[in-house]
């Protein structure tokens, strides 16, 4: 797949970096906003998918490798589970919240009622939202690159 | 009143976008019409106070699904034949 025109290439590197924030704040903000770490690794893929139609799959192949992309899949299901037999180990029992009320990370326990939507919170869910996360980035974007790939090549066993 | 002429005017769009994906010879328009459709069904789950289902859709029928669709276009024919 060859690389598309100026104007396209223009446009996708400006609304690039506006489309991984959006998607990071996603995957962040899971605990307290609608989405998650599905829904912001759709969007941060997504972008991915951006750049790899605007710039063709060649010039994409030079900096990714699908081995690595393939170690990102692995480390996100490795660190969901992980932070799960975490909560076994410190708390007893299998995904213990074992951050909330006694860690320096995502400590605080919110008052009921309406408050302000505090970042501090949740316990393990937002590192459990990161291992999705990027699971979902490196899962989706292999998927498409693939994909590329296969249509680069030159001759078909028919 | 607003909501059920949002919500009406949303299916239509839905499904006549749907249709032209059918109808049209041109497959590239057919990949583009139903990223079209999926973008108004995310509008539709926004509207019906799902807007978790409603970023996924957005996210994964309207990009993921058109590039792959517009990969097989560029490998293969892009008008259907008779």
């Amino acid at each position: 797949m060859s690389q598309m025109s100026k104007i396209v290439r223009t446009l996708s590197n400006i609304a690039f970096p506006f489309i991984m924030i959006f998607g990071f704040y996603v995957i962040a903000h899971g605990h307290l906003t609608p989405g998650g770490g599905f829904q912001g690794g759709a969007v941060v893929a997504s972008g991915c998918i951006m750049l790899l139609v605007a710039y063709g799959s060649t010039w994409v192949f030079e900096k990714i490798k699908v081995s690595r992309l393939s170690v990102f899949e692995s480390l996100g299901a490795l660190g969901f589970i992980g932070v799960a037999f975490f909560g076994l180990l410190f708390g007893g029992w299998f995904f213990n919240n074992f951050l909330v009320r006694n860690g320096i990370l995502f400590n605080i326990v919110p008052k009921t009622g309406s408050t302000a939507a505090e970042f501090n919170t949740a316990g393990v869910l937002p590192l459990m939202n990161f291992a999705v996360g990027v699971k979902v980035i490196a899962g989706l974007f292999v998927i498409v690159l693939v994909m590329a790939y296969a249509s680069s090549l030159k001759e078909w066993k028919q | 009143m607003l909501f059920e002429i949002v919500n009406i005017l949303l299916l239509v769009l839905t499904v006549s976008s749907c249709i032209l994906a059918v109808v049209t010879k041109d497959l590239l328009v057919a990949a583009i019409a139903l990223a079209a459709m999926s973008l108004l069904l995310s509008l539709e789950f926004y509207v019906l106070q799902a807007p978790d289902v409603a970023i996924a859709e957005a996210g994964v029928g309207a990009c993921l699904s058109t590039a792959i669709m517009i990969i097989a276009i560029k490998r293969t024919k892009r008008m259907e034949e008779e």
